[in-house]
């Protein structure tokens, strides 16, 4: 037997990623900017051309930001030909924007989500739902992508992307399958515990024990989830369009139940919402550029 | 007269037999699968060392948060069941006549409570909805840092640096417990600051319903020594820690199933 196959299954490993948008050529471009998102769980480097999204990498956060945020940049440069010294301005967001060495400025993740939505999602958005790693933030923004308030749940797991890595881990069904396998219950069971990861974790596996399918404790645990999610955006006043930013964005059970509970239903995105921040930190880069070399 | 206190809690179901006012035989097991189980087979085992028989106990009351289980159920067949703050405040006031404060910090909740005259309850906080109030959080820790639950608490009382924790959440905290672990912080030092943060939670808690001694911890949590500088030094107070701590609940319910009238 290989070593691999003796390797026990990572249920909470999400895939890492790398993509160039086809049919865009860099020298025919103006102005290269780039942003990098350290995030908490995930890291996200996004290369944008004159404003528009042109190569792009998703990659776990290591121990050592620095290193991750070096590690992500050049991933997204890859197979491009571009290297980092063609980029004319750099911004870092997220969690660990401080720890982007080639970044020239810093920009909250909030403004960069909002300014990330408003690219993915066009100018009617209005509320963003930001779920990531370790946090979850809803933002009210105007037509043009400028945050007007916002709310965020820092403090606990429940809610986030971490909750659902130690919950795909638990019933062992790895964390891109999770959100269909929660929606594939014909009956919505009662949700559990919604204030703490390890109480629901708890209660998950009594469930489990007692004999539940997993599919039904995974609608039971999601349901909690955006039982959280929701009081987050009632809280900050949900208007349309309502649109979902961040890694767990990918999670229709989560996002469908969010639906279900708000009566509103989210847009559905054509570019890869998780990149939301990276992106909106590009564009900040390509004004922070244009107002440097005098172009605004 | 004899009468007996069941608490079924979180993590172990604990029994006490008291005859006229002193524990005649105390026992706990941990919670199984099977809570009824559990609670029927320690009760069963605790009243055969005494060598009495159901018969012989007068009432009983159960307590904790799976007190239903045992209520009116064969063998233990509780005639009452008590809420954990009654018990806490009943059989906290049994052992130190003189408590104003009770601390319960259980598996998975921690309580602050104020005691009345004849230890009933006058006021009251609880955090069921958090683990990092609560036993579990430790634990948690425990498992992140590779070591015996047991072992933290004096581990702890060996530091020699305060270090701060960031993480609220149980969550959070295991991921910066491992980063700590990576930049080579010391076992001793990680350990305090897990206690700090704890006693931190619990400490603030408590001072809503507000501090007045004598100070009484009880709960598995009051077993470890690594728990009560901290949250002496939160509330500003001596605090007690009775021997066997982790029974004063079981107690209470049996005190208060003694004090019953027909």
């Amino acid at each position: 037997m290989k070593m691999s196959e003796t390797k026990p299954q990572e249920y909470w490993r999400w895939p890492e990623y790398r993509h160039t948008v086809p049919g865009k050529d860099w020298h025919n471009a103006k102005i290269i900017t780039a942003g990098v998102d350290v995030g908490s769980v995930g890291s996200k480097a996004v290369v944008a051309l004159d404003g528009e999204l042109y190569s792009y990498s998703v990659m776990r956060t290591g121990g050592v930001s620095e290193a991750t945020a070096v590690k992500v940049m050049n991933w997204a440069l890859e197979e491009t030909g571009l290297k980092l010294d063609n980029l004319q301005y750099v911004v870092g967001t997220g969690y660990g924007r401080v720890n982007v060495p080639f970044a020239k400025r810093t920009i909250t993740e909030i403004a960069c989500h909002a300014r990330g939505a408003h690219y993915i999602y066009g100018p009617t958005v209005r509320t963003v739902l930001d779920i990531g790693g370790q946090d979850c933030k809803a933002i009210r923004c105007d037509e043009k992508g400028k945050v007007l308030s916002f709310l965020m749940n820092d403090k606990c797991a429940a809610g986030t992307g971490r909750g659902l890595e130690v919950f795909a881990d638990l019933i062992g069904v790895p964390i891109q399958d999770l959100g269909k396998v929660s929606l594939s219950v014909q009956e919505e069971p009662p949700p559990v515990s919604n204030t703490c990861v390890i109480f629901a974790k708890a209660e998950s596996l009594a469930l489990l024990r007692q004999g539940w399918p997993k599919e039904k404790v995974a609608a039971a645990y999601h349901a909690a989830m955006a039982d959280r999610i929701v009081d987050l955006l009632t809280r900050v006043g949900v208007e349309k369009d309502l649109v979902t930013t961040g890694g767990v964005a990918k999670n229709a059970g989560i996002i469908e139940r969010v639906e279900r509970l708000l009566g509103i239903k989210p847009l559905k995105p054509n570019i890869d919402p998780i990149l939301a921040g990276a992106l909106g930190a590009a564009l900040f880069a390509k004004a922070l550029y244009e107002k440097e070399v005098g172009l605004r | 007269m004899i009468t007996a206190g069941i608490d079924v809690g979180a993590k172990f179901v604990k029994v006490v037999i008291l005859k006229d006012g002193k524990v005649l035989e105390r026992a706990k097991a941990l919670v199984g699968f099977d809570v009824l189980k559990s609670a029927s087979d320690l009760f069963e085992s605790t009243i055969k060392k005494t060598g009495l028989s159901r018969n012989d106990i007068k009432r009983i009351a159960a307590t904790g948060m799976g007190r239903e289980t045992v209520h009116g159920k064969p063998p233990v067949n509780a005639e009452e069941v008590i809420s954990e703050v009654m018990a806490d405040a009943k059989g906290a006031f049994h052992l130190i006549p003189n408590v104003k404060t009770v601390i319960d910090v259980g598996a998975e909740e921690g309580r602050g409570i104020k005691v009345g005259p004849n230890g009933t309850v006058r006021d009251f906080v609880i955090n069921e909805r958090c683990a990092a109030g609560a036993g579990t959080f430790v634990e948690a820790m425990a498992r992140a840092l590779e070591i015996k639950v047991e072992d933290m608490g004096s581990l702890a009382l060996k530091s020699t640096q305060i270090i701060p924790m960031n993480a609220q959440c149980c969550v959070f905290a295991e991921s910066e417990v491992v980063t700590l672990i990576h930049s080579k912080v010391s076992k001793e030092d990680i350990s305090r600051a897990i206690h700090d943060a704890i006693a931190s939670r619990i400490g603030s808690m408590v001072l809503r319903v507000g501090v007045e001694k004598d100070v009484v911890l009880i709960g598995g949590v009051a077993l470890n020594p690594g728990f009560l500088p901290p949250l002496k030094r939160e509330l500003n107070s001596d605090i007690i820690v009775p021997e066997y701590p982790e029974y004063v609940s079981a107690l209470g319910a049996a005190v208060i199933a003694s004090e019953h009238k027909e």
